[in-house]
C-alpha cells in the first residue's frame, strides 16, 4: 500500500516535470530560437505557448524590440582635415535569429559591440568625405541615409542585425575651435553695433542740417519780405516828403538846414568857432 | 513611477506577469497538491466506511475556494485614461481593453494598462552648431501621449529614452540646417514645427506608439560667451534710434525758433515802414502848414526861423568866437584839450580849460601885433 502509493507519487511528479518542460511560452517582445541538441530546430518561434521535447529541446530568448546603441562621442575629421566631435545613436533590432544566433549566441552586448564597431568605422568614413557645411547642415540626412542602408548591408549579413536609425546627436567643434568660433561671433556683433551706431549718427546728421537749413531759409525769406516792407515805407515817406516839399524848394532847403543845424549842435561838448560878422551876429557890433 | 510605465513589468494582480513558466509551476504546483490531496482521500477510502463522503466534501470546497480565487484574480479595473493591453501566454491580443471593470483568465492571459491620455513632457538643452557655423543655446520642452499602447509596449525597449534621443537628434539637425538669426529671432516657431515634424518621423520609424502634442522651443539665444557682444547690439540699436531722437528733438527747436525769428524781422520791418510813413506825413503836414504862413510874410518868418534855430544851437553848445580881419590868419586851437574837459560832466574843470585857451589864443594874436580881439564864451 505504501510503497505503491510513492511509486504512485514519483510517476505524478515525473510526469508533471516532463510536462512543465514540454511547454514554453514566447513573449510579444522577445524573439526565441528552439534548439534541439544544440542544433536550429525552429528558428523563430511565435509569440505564445508552445510545446517541446523535454531534455532533448531547449528555448533560447532574446530581446526583440528595437534597441537603442548610445555611442561615446568620437572626434572625426571633415574633408577639410576639421576636427568635429560626434555623439550618435542608433536603433537597431533582431532580423535574423537564426544568424544573430550563430554570430552572437544571442548575447545582446556582442551584437552591440558588432555594431559599435561598424557605426565607428561607417562614420570616419561618411565625415571624411564631406567638408563641414555639408556634415553640419547641408547633406546630413543623406549621410544618415547612406550609413544606414550600409550597415544595414553589413549588419544583416554578418549578425543577422536590422539597422533601423543611425542618427548623429551631437556635431560640435572642440573646446579650443569654439573659441575662436565665439571669438569670430563676437567681432561680427561688433561690427553690427557699430553699423548701427553709425546710421544713427548719419541720420541724426541729416537731420539737423535739414534744421539749420530750414532754419537759414526761413530767416532769409523773412529779411526778403522785410526789406520790401522797409522799401514800400520809405518809398511811401519818400512821395509823402517830395509831395510837400516841392511846393516851395528853396524854403524847404531854409527850413530843413535849420533843422539839421539844430539836431547836429546839440550836445555841450560840441565847440562853435565863430565869426563875430556872421549874419546872427551882425547886432553885436553896433556900428555895422 | 506608476506602476503601468514600462520596464517594471508589474501587472495589476501582482504577479511576476511577463515571466511565463514560473507562473505554469505554480500552476502546476496547485494542481499536484489538489491531486495528492484527492489521492489522499481515495486512500482513506479505502481503509474507513464513512470517510468517503467527508473527503468528497473537502474536496468539494477545495475546488469551489479554488475557482473563488481563481475568478477573482482574474479581475481587474482599467481606470479612465487608460487602456489594457493583453498578453495570451505572451502574444499580444488584438484587442485593447477600455476603461472599466474587466476579466481575463489569470496565469492564461497577462494585462499591461498604459496612460494614453496623459501628456508626458521631456526638456533639453544644449549648445548647437548653426548653418552658418555659429553657436547657439537651444532648449526644448517635447510634449507628447501614447497613441498605441501596443507599440508603445511591444515595439521599443525604453521609448521613453527613445524620445529623448531623438529629440536631441532632430533638434540639432534642424537648427544645423537655420542660420543662426533664424533661430534667435523670427524662425524659432519654424524651428518648432520642423523639429516636430522630424521627431514624428523618427518616433514613428521605431514604432514607439508616441504621438507629439507639441514642439516647444522655449529659449534660443547666443551663448554666454558672446552674449555681451549680443546686447551690444541691441544698444546700439537703441542708441541710433536716440541720436536720430535728438536731432529730431533740435529739428523740432530750431525750426519754430527761426519761424518766430522770421516773425520778428517782419514784425521790425513793418513798424519800420509804418514809422517812417508817419513820420513822413507828419513832417510834410507840419511844412505845410508853416509854409502856409510863410507865404503870408516871408521875410519875417524867415528871419524868425533863423534867429530861434541859432539862438537853439548856440544855447546848447560851447562857443569861440574869434573875430579876424584878414582871412589869412593862421591860429591854433587845441581841440584835444577842450574836448575831454568839455565832454566830462565837471563844468569848473572845463571852464578853466577854456579859460586857458583863451588865453593862450589873445596871447598869439598880441604876438602877431594885431589889433584883432579875441573873447570866450560859454
Amino acid at each position: 500500500m505504501n510503497t505503491r502509493s510513492l511509486a504512485f507519487g514519483i510517476i505524478i511528479l515525473v510526469a508533471l516535470v516532463t510536462l512543465s518542460n514540454s511547454v514554453y511560452i514566447v513573449q510579444q517582445t522577445d524573439r526565441a530560437i528552439l534548439l534541439r541538441f544544440g542544433a536550429v530546430a525552429e528558428a523563430d518561434v511565435a509569440p505564445g505557448l508552445h510545446f517541446k521535447l523535454p531534455v532533448a529541446e531547449t528555448v533560447r530568448r532574446a530581446d526583440g524590440r528595437v534597441l537603442t546603441l548610445d555611442s561615446q562621442s568620437e572626434t572625426y575629421f571633415t574633408l577639410e582635415k576639421k576636427p568635429l566631435i560626434v555623439d550618435s545613436f542608433a536603433k537597431w533590432r533582431i532580423k535574423d535569429v537564426q544568424r544573430f544566433y550563430e554570430a552572437t549566441g544571442f548575447d545582446e552586448s556582442v551584437g552591440s559591440r558588432i555594431l559599435q564597431e561598424r557605426i565607428n568605422e561607417g562614420l570616419r568614413n561618411q565625415i571624411s568625405r564631406r567638408d563641414m557645411h555639408e556634415v553640419v547642415s547641408g547633406q546630413r540626412d543623406q549621410l544618415m541615409v547612406d550609413l544606414r542602408d550600409q550597415l544595414n548591408r553589413v549588419m544583416s549579413q554578418a549578425a543577422g542585425i536590422e539597422v533601423v536609425d543611425v542618427r548623429v546627436k551631437r556635431i560640435d567643434l572642440p573646446a579650443e575651435v569654439s573659441a575662436s568660433v565665439f571669438e569670430r561671433m563676437n567681432s561680427e556683433r561688433q561690427i553690427e553695433a557699430r553699423q548701427y551706431r553709425a546710421t544713427g549718427r548719419e541720420l541724426a546728421a541729416g537731420i539737423r542740417a535739414d534744421a539749420e537749413r530750414q532754419k537759414v531759409v526761413i530767416e532769409a525769406e523773412a529779411y526778403r519780405q522785410a526789406e520790401q516792407v522797409r522799401g514800400d515805407g520809405d518809398a511811401r515817406s519818400a512821395a509823402v516828403y517830395a509831395a510837400a516839399f516841392n511846393k516851395d524848394p528853396e524854403f524847404y532847403a531854409f527850413y530843413r538846414s535849420l533843422n539839421a543845424y539844430t539836431n547836429v549842435f546839440k550836445d555841450r561838448s560840441d565847440v562853435m568857432v565863430l565869426d563875430p560878422e556872421s549874419e546872427f551876429f551882425k547886432y553885436l557890433d553896433p556900428e555895422s | 513611477m506608476a506602476w503601468n510605465e514600462p520596464g517594471g513589468g508589474k501587472d495589476p494582480w501582482g504577479n511576476r506577469g511577463d515571466q511565463g513558466p514560473p507562473d505554469l509551476d505554480e500552476a502546476f504546483r496547485k494542481l499536484q497538491a489538489q491531486l495528492s490531496g484527492i489521492f489522499g482521500g481515495g486512500r482513506g477510502n479505502s481503509g474507513g466506511t464513512s470517510g468517503g463522503g467527508f473527503n468528497g466534501k473537502i474536496f468539494g470546497i477545495l475546488l469551489g475556494l479554488g475557482a473563488i480565487g481563481y475568478f477573482a484574480l482574474g479581475l481587474y479595473q482599467v481606470d479612465q485614461g487608460e487602456q489594457g493591453v493583453v498578453f495570451r501566454f505572451g502574444a499580444v491580443q488584438e484587442q485593447v481593453v477600455g476603461p472599466g471593470l474587466h476579466w481575463n483568465p489569470p496565469i492564461i492571459d497577462r494585462v499591461e494598462l498604459v496612460n494614453v491620455t496623459r501628456v508626458n513632457s521631456h526638456s533639453h538643452q544644449a549648445l548647437m552648431l548653426t548653418e552658418d557655423e555659429n553657436i547657439v543655446d537651444v532648449s526644448v520642452t517635447v510634449q507628447y501621449v501614447v497613441a498605441d499602447p501596443k507599440g508603445f509596449l511591444v515595439n521599443v525597449r525604453d521609448p521613453r529614452v527613445s524620445v529623448t534621443q531623438a529629440t536631441e537628434s532632430a533638434l540639432r539637425h534642424v537648427v544645423g540646417g537655420s542660420g543662426m538669426n533664424d533661430v534667435i529671432t523670427e524662425g524659432r516657431e519654424a524651428i518648432g514645427i520642423g523639429v516636430q515634424e522630424r521627431l514624428q518621423a523618427y518616433l514613428d520609424s521605431y514604432g514607439t506608439g508616441i504621438r507629439l502634442d507639441k514642439v516647444n522651443i522655449d529659449r534660443s539665444a547666443p551663448p554666454s560667451q558672446v552674449a555681451d557682444a549680443f546686447n551690444d547690439v541691441q544698444k546700439a540699436k537703441e542708441d541710433e534710434q536716440r541720436l536720430i531722437n535728438e536731432a529730431n528733438a533740435h529739428a523740432e527747436t530750431v525750426i519754430p525758433e527761426s519761424r518766430g525769428e522770421a516773425q520778428r524781422i517782419l514784425e521790425e520791418a513793418n513798424a519800420y515802414r509804418d514809422r517812417v510813413v508817419a513820420r513822413a506825413e507828419g513832417e510834410a503836414d507840419r511844412f505845410n502848414k508853416l509854409l502856409a504862413e510863410y507865404k503870408q510874410a516871408e521875410g519875417v518868418t524867415r528871419d524868425r526861423l533863423y534867429i530861434d534855430a541859432m539862438e537853439s544851437i548856440l544855447g546848447n553848445t560851447s562857443k569861440v568866437m574869434i573875430a579876424m580881419k584878414d582871412g589869412n590868419n593862421i591860429m591854433y586851437l587845441p581841440l584835444d584839450r577842450i574836448t575831454p574837459s568839455a565832454g566830462g560832466a565837471a563844468p569848473p574843470a572845463g571852464e578853466d580849460a577854456i579859460r586857458g585857451i583863451a588865453d593862450s589864443v589873445v596871447r598869439q594874436l598880441d604876438a602877431r601885433g594885431s589889433g584883432d580881439s579875441a573873447r570866450t564864451n560859454r
